[in-house]
Parts: structure tokens; sequence; C-alpha cells
């Protein structure tokens, strides 16, 4: 199964991935090749075999439902790329 | 100068307990390490940040509190690497990648949290193939590591900054981390001991994600005892990451004596591959004839899914990355591309200009596989045969206590050499992902060297949270070498 340079837009678009044209013919024959070698995957035969879970649910303990919200939200807004006061600035969402 | 050569290379044991009973101070060691970082970094490139100050006062506080008679905890004063995917609140994080180039995290992960409240410092941050996706720490944004051993070779990876830089002398013991075999197979290139716990015996709280449900922290050290201590420190429950599991810690360290007499040891059938370097080969049976000798019994095993492991780990792997890294997004930390569009513009070009080549690859594999139309026939299959590849070693623990084989097929490979092929460089990982994909505890420990002087791992699997066995094997087989005393050339 060969993988498109078209199969590469629609991916990229749902990874919101902005790729060069070069970086598109290249990953076209990349996950061909990788794909291709996984191929061998398809000949297990996994019938009866559940998908694997990786935490035991006995392992995994609640916790309390409580508000603990460390640390400031001030400490996180420092690393924003662009803000507003208390608020994270982005372009328009709305075209 | 000669001084400072030997501090830099005490096992952490010999160091803390030096500063404890006033034989050194903290400063001294902090101050050596550093300077064997001047000495020997602009070679290794194992190092992206340095924390000197905030070092030198964390070490004076030790020496404060150990003059005034104050309690001080296992690790006082001893100066720690962390791989650069664990956020540190005072130092910067980069995971390897420009997306993060100027990201200072605003809190500590738990372990760096527990290394602190031990009296550890946090000295170096160390580098690493872009978000952890990599065998070699080529796919570094900033730099390539080099191996100690030779600087033509690369450290392994993802964690070639950690076990480059302990083996190196440029802290005393540094963490990684595993996720398909990140910290083993470095560790193996370096000639150091590299432990991935059991998945769920360390937080992962603070620790930047690739593939969530096969990630795990582990010690980086010069010694089994070390990696013993360390990994006692960091393990344990954590509320703040709901995969960590709630089994106490036992004491690693307890055991380490008890020998091997009586302890059945499983071959991998599977593990001794084809095209083997024969230098590999010869030095990890060499290692597991001594532990026959010393009393335990030898018996082949099988694992028969191992050949599936490579697809169903990076089908399983990239999925989760492409999920995990979805929050890249240039809104709230992080590269934002300049940008004259809107906001999914904005996202598209941050997201292009901040990630590399490779993290590029394993987005786009991720997201085709879990895409309509093939989530069943990749993500579920691989699923499915995750699950065969755990039963494996379900049976395969029936009959033994651990399993023996090699960390990786070769030692350390060139620079470059298995770059232009990805496929290529994903089997470097066959003999180390199907621990993290069953989640059980794997380590490797020193076992000779080839022709070239280069180091050789041998590699032990043991049950879920059976870590004290595996240490307790791997210390047997230490003490029948010098592989602490070998290091390699300054």
């Amino acid at each position: 199964m060969a993988i498109t340079r078209d199969e590469v837009r629609r991916v990229a678009a749902l990874a919101r991935l902005h790729l060069s044209a070069d970086e598109e013919a290249r990953l076209a024959g990349d996950l061909d090749h990788i794909l291709s070698a996984f191929a061998t995957l398809q000949a297990l035969d996994t019938t009866g075999l559940e998908p694997m879970r990786p935490v035991d649910v006995a392992d995994a303990p609640l916790r309390p439902d409580g508000a603990v919200n460390p640390p400031a939200a001030d400490a996180l807004l420092e690393q924003a790329p662009d803000r507003q006061g208390r608020l994270f600035h982005v372009p328009r969402i709305i075209e | 100068m000669a001084v400072h050569a030997a501090l830099a290379d005490l096992s952490l044991r010999e160091a803390a307990a030096r500063i404890r009973t006033g034989a050194m101070t903290a400063v001294d060691l902090v101050r050596a390490v550093l300077a064997r970082c001047d000495e020997r970094d602009e070679r290794l490139g194992a190092v992206l940040a340095r924390g000197d100050e905030s070092a030198l006062a964390a070490a004076e506080a030790v020496d404060r509190s150990l003059a005034a008679g104050g309690d001080v905890g296992p690790l006082a004063g001893v100066p720690i690497g962390l791989k650069d995917n664990i956020c540190t609140r005072d130092l910067p994080t980069t995971a390897g990648s420009r997306m993060l180039e100027h990201f200072q995290p605003a809190y500590d992960a738990t372990v760096v949290e527990r290394l602190r409240a031990a009296g550890a410092i946090p000295v170096v941050k160390l580098n690493c193939d872009e978000f952890a996706m990599g065998s070699s720490t080529e796919n570094s944004a900033f730099r390539p590591t080099r191996n100690p051993w030779d600087p033509s070779r690369v450290p392994g990876g993802s964690s070639g900054g950690s076990a480059a830089a302990v083996a190196a002398g440029l802290c005393a013991g540094a963490l990684g981390t595993d996720t398909g075999g990140s910290i083993r197979l470095p560790a193996s290139f370096c000639g150091v001991v590299g432990v991935k716990p059991s998945y769920g015996r360390v937080s992962r709280y603070g620790v930047i994600a690739y593939a969530s449900s096969l990630d795990q922290v582990g010690p980086v050290t010069r010694d089994v005892a070390d990696a013993a201590l360390l990994l006692g420190v960091i393990a344990g429950h954590d509320p703040r990451d709901s995969t960590s599991s709630p089994r106490p810690t036992p004491d690693f360290a307890a055991a380490l004596d008890d020998g091997v007499r009586g302890l059945r040891i499983g071959l991998p059938r599977e593990y001794f591959v084809e095209g083997m370097q024969p230098e590999v080969e010869t030095a990890v049976r060499g290692a597991v004839d001594r532990l026959q000798e010393l009393g335990a019994t030898v018996t082949p095993v099988t694992l028969p899914h191992t050949p599936y492991a490579i697809a169903t780990y990076y089908l399983v792997a990239t999925a989760e990355a492409s999920s995990n890294l979805a929050r890249y997004d240039g809104v709230r930390y992080g590269r934002r591309a300049e940008s004259s569009g809107g906001v999914e513009e904005m996202y598209r070009t941050s997201r292009g200009e901040g990630f590399g080549t490779e993290v590029k690859r394993r987005i786009m594999l991720g997201t085709y596989v879990l895409s309509a139309g093939y989530y069943d026939a990749y993500y579920v299959k691989a699923q499915r045969a995750r699950t065969a590849i755990a039963a494996d070693f379900r049976r395969a623990f029936e009959t033994c206590d651990v399993l023996a084989a090699p960390v990786a097929p070769t030692t350390a490979f060139r620079l470059g050499e298995r770059l232009d092929d990805p496929v290529t460089m994903y089997l470097s990982d066959i003999l180390t992902i199907s621990a993290n994909l069953a989640g059980i505890p794997a380590l490797s420990v020193p076992c000779g060297q080839d022709a070239g002087g280069l180091p050789v791992g041998l590699q032990l699997l043991g049950r879920p949270f059976d870590e004290a066995t595996l240490l307790r094997v791997a210390a047997a087989h230490e003490a029948t070498g010098d592989w602490p005393e070998r290091r390699p050339p300054a």
C-alpha cells in the first residue's frame, strides 16, 4: 500500500502540522517504508486477545476530589507566548 | 585538578558518606563536578543547562545544616543530573526541542521533589533525543551527545546525555526516562548502570509525556548499589499520577549481597538474534556462565511474540505521542510562530517550526494509525499484540525468576550511521521495547567491552515490581569483575 502525498496532507491537517513540500515528499516515503516493515504484524492471529490495558485497575486508587490548583496561575501565565493581563491572547478564532 | 578528578568519580554512596561525616563538603563536591563539566562537556555535549548558582547555594545550605548538627537526607549534598524532559522549577526544561527552547517550568516533577527532599542537588539538565524520541541522542534539536568512550560514536538514546554524563563524572548519578529502552540502551553504550522500573513504580508527574502507557523514570549510576539507592528515593505512590502504584517501596539495597544461589535465570531464545555482534553475545553469555558458577540455574525460555514487538511498539508509542504532543499549540507555553492568519494557521506554523524531523515523523505515523479507517487495523491490532507479548513474559516467569539477555545487538554505533533510515534506527530497540510493552522492570549493567573498548551491557528483566531481585542479580554479576572501576578516557 503506497502512501500518497494527498494522504500525507490529510494526516498533517488532522495533526495541525505545517509541512514543507520537501517534508511531504519525504514523509510519504517514510510512512510507506515504516508501515511496510510493520506489515508483519498483520500476520499475527489476535483472535480472542483483548487489547492491553496497561494499568491494573486495582493498582489505580482514586484520590479525594478536592481542588488543589498549585502552582499559582501567575506563574503559569509567565510562560504564555502572548497574553493580555490574566488572559492568554490568541489570533482570531472565527474567520 | 587531581583532587577534583577523584571527587567527581565517587559513587553516590561514598560521596554522601564523606559529606555526612565531614570528610568533604557538599560545596567541594559540587565545585568538582562543575569543574569536570568545564573540562569535558564541550567535547561530549551532554549538558543542556547548568545550575551553578542554585547548586552551590543548595550545597552551602547542606554544609550549614550539617555543621549545625541538622538531620540531612540520604543523598545530602550529592550533585544529580536530570534528563531534560524532567521539569525543574529552577532550571529550564526543553525536552531537547525548539518547541520548548525557553520553557521554564513553574514546578518540580515529583521525582525532583523527592530528590531534593533526600538532600540531592540538581546540578545539570542533560541532553536527549527530542521529546525522548530516538535511540542515539542525535535527534536533540540543540546538538548531539557523543559517547565518552569514543567521541565518533553515539551514546545511545534517548537518555544519552544522562548516561554520558554519569560515565564521564559530570554528575554523581542521573535520572533518565525509558519508553522503549531509552535508559538501558545508553547505559549499555556508555558502560553504566541503568534501570527501567516497573510501570507505575515511579511517578510521571512533571515528566514531559511521550507515550504515557510506556514511559518510566529511572536511575543511571556508576554501580548497582547506587542504582538501588537512587531508585528507592524516587519510587513510591504519587496521587498526582493516576497510574502510579500504591504498592509500598521496598528497601532495594537490603538484599543486594544475598547472591544468586538457587535463583532461576531464563535465556530468551529470541533475544540472541542473528546478526548480533559476536563480542556482545560472548560477553553476555560469559556473564550468565559466571552467575551459574555462583549457584544460579540457567534454562532456555521462549518469548514467541518477540518478532512483533517493534511494530507493536512503534504503533502504540506513536499513537500516544501524537495525542500527547497535541498540547503544543503555541497558546499557553512553548514556541509560537509569527503568523498573520487565524488561530488554525498559528497552530500549524508553530508546530511546523517547533518540531524536528523525527518528532514530525512520529506525530504523522501516530495520527495516521489513529485516523478513521486505520484505527482497528493498526492501533487496536497493536494493543492486542501487546497482550500476547505480556503473556509471553508471564509464562516465562512461571519457570524463571529473571531473564538475562543483551541490551542491544551491537555496541555503540557511529554518529550518522543510522540517521538515513528510520527503520534501521528503530531496530536498535529490538531487545528493550518488550519490557515497556509488558510493563515489567529491566536494567542494564556493564558486562564487557568489545575489541575497540566499547562497553557491552547485560540486560536483566524481572517480574512486575520485582526490581529487588533484578538488582540483587546485577550486584552479584557486578562483583565478578571490576566494571564500576572502568571509566572512559579523560
